[in-house]
């Protein structure tokens, strides 16, 4: 930081380029203060947790297909692989001519970018729990509904919880990326606004506010859950 | 006769022999209350048995019944306890426990009230409210042999259940299985493939052929058993079983290791010179 003060001071670049720490640190707190930054901090993570929560429940249900009809695996299976490997701001054309350049067009791409990591994610899950798992609930007389809710989701939510983690990361990059292109509030368009006025502090700002977000859901909030579980089941001693 | 197996068969489908058939034409009769054996060699088809009469695969042809109704599927009426206990790791030990009595719809309370009372009597009171990682091999596997109890089932399924632990750890208990088998007179069908162990346990000892898997021989044995000192008969049954065994042991290890390899031991003694009778 003080580096970043000094070379700032000391460059030849005007203000608005490059910001100093102290500069940076004023915008963020009056954005703050304003209820500017926060008011775009709440239009952001209510997209997210929307299309992320989609995403959860459309990849468990389409991740239990999968697993329980061959039929499934062998079509939708396939399509969602290759589909895993397009990024979903790829998307973002498609979706504004469906729906126009509205909240619904990147509610749309955050889904999709979380969606088939989840997919995928809960397939291999169900798959893998132990046989011997399921031959015990079964022969403590499990079955049907009983034992998908008590056996396999539970014995799979290591790799759910991963699974999520990932679906994350990327509804939060297609999130970032679809307000930049067209949002009325977020920070993604706030990123944008500051690059229209020439305001580099103001960009920067908010390039902090979407580091220590991501920080906190990855590192506090999916990093704690999975310790939990790991300590819960003994993996990790 | 209380569970009947009929003319079972079996196969599997192989990869390059098309299928493989494990079963050939099982037919035995167990008693109620009896503690029957299966010995065998590994790949005999003796877990396979034990999953049919657990209705969790099916038989090609053939039939198994309980008390005269046929089996069709899974039922709490035979549960299993597998090699490795199999406790599912999300829930605690008080839990595992009562899984299968709360799908029988038992009110909760009632259930943990049983289960605490079965886990007391594997000496595991202490433990109600610890995770499946922070016991032993043999805690869990008196835990699994607990869920497998407090369901009262009318035959209890045991595959390899001591195999994976210690000598110690097993000698106990044998000796356990025994005294709850005489308190609670269910039906016992042990798979192992440790002849000690059929011998110190059972009342009746099938010996199981390979490759298909059939019924070789039937011992009884009906001394009083403490699961711990094998006596003079036993011994000697153990002599009789392991020379039935003998023959499969060396059709399995021919099959895999090649046709010149012997198991059996060579009958003539050498003496140390190398040359047979040199000293005459």
């Amino acid at each position: 930081m003080a580096i970043w003060e000094v070379t700032s001071r000391l460059s030849e670049l005007p203000d608005f380029m490059f910001p100093s720490f102290t500069q940076v640190m004023s915008t963020l707190f009056s954005g703050l203060l304003s209820g500017q930054i926060l008011i775009a901090i709440g239009a952001s993570l209510s997209r997210l947790l929307i299309g992320f929560t989609i995403a959860s429940v459309l990849g468990l249900i389409l991740g239990y297909l999968i697993w329980r009809y061959k039929l499934v695996e062998d079509t939708l299976g396939f399509l969602v692989t290759a589909l895993q490997s397009i990024p979903s701001i790829v998307w973002f054309p498609l979706a504004i001519i469906w729906f126009g350049l509205n909240d619904f067009a990147i509610l749309f791409i955050v889904t999709l970018g979380a969606t088939w990591t989840m997919i995928v994610n809960a397939t291999s899950g169900f798959k893998n729990v132990p046989v011997l798992y399921q031959r015990v609930a079964k022969s403590l007389g499990s079955g049907g509904f009983h034992f998908l809710r008590t056996v396999i989701l539970p014995a799979s939510v290591p790799q759910l919880i991963s699974g999520l983690r990932i679906a994350w990361a990327f509804s939060w990059r297609a999130l970032m990326a679809g307000e930049l292109l067209g949002a009325s509030v977020g920070l993604g368009q706030l990123l944008e606004a500051g690059r229209a006025l020439g305001q580099m502090d103001l960009v920067i700002s908010v390039m902090i506010i979407i580091g220590v977000i991501g920080t906190i859901m990855d590192n506090v909030l999916f990093l704690r859950l999975e310790r939990s579980v790991e300590r819960k089941w003994g993996i990790r001693a | 006769m209380y569970l009947s197996i009929k003319g079972i068969e079996k196969s599997f489908p192989h990869k390059e022999k098309g299928t493989v058939k494990v079963l050939d034409h099982i037919d035995l009769e167990v008693e109620k209350g009896q503690f029957v054996s299966i010995v065998g060699p590994s790949g005999c088809g003796k877990s396979t048995m034990l999953y049919l009469i657990a209705g969790l695969e099916k038989a090609d042809s053939g039939s198994i019944s309980i008390n005269g109704n046929e089996v069709t599927g899974s039922g709490s009426d035979r549960v299993v306890v597998f090699q490795e206990a199999g406790l599912f790791p999300w829930l605690t030990v008080l839990d595992n426990v009562t899984y299968g009595l709360l799908l029988k719809k038992m009110p909760k309370k009632e259930a943990e009230q049983k289960a605490i009372e079965m886990l007391k009597m594997v000496h595991l009171g202490n433990y109600i409210n610890s995770y499946p990682h922070q016991l032993s091999g043999g805690m869990k596997q008196r835990v699994s042999i607990a869920r497998a109890l407090v369901m009262e089932p009318d035959i209890l399924l045991m595959d390899e259940p001591f195999a994976a632990l210690d000598e110690q750890t097993r000698m106990v208990l044998h000796k356990e299985l025994l005294e709850i088998w005489r308190k609670t007179k269910v039906t016992v069908f042990f798979i192992t493939h440790n002849i000690r162990e059929a011998v110190l346990l059972s009342q009746k000892i099938v010996v199981f052929a390979t490759r298909p898997g059939k019924i070789k021989a039937v011992f009884n044995s009906k001394d009083s058993k403490d699961g711990i000192e094998p006596n003079d008969v036993m011994l000697q049954l153990e002599k009789q079983i392991l020379a039935e065994l003998q023959d499969e042991i060396e059709k399995v290890l021919k099959e895999e290791m090649g046709d010149d390899y012997s198991f059996k031991t060579n009958s003539v003694s050498r003496d140390t010179s190398g040359d047979m009778g040199s000293h005459i």
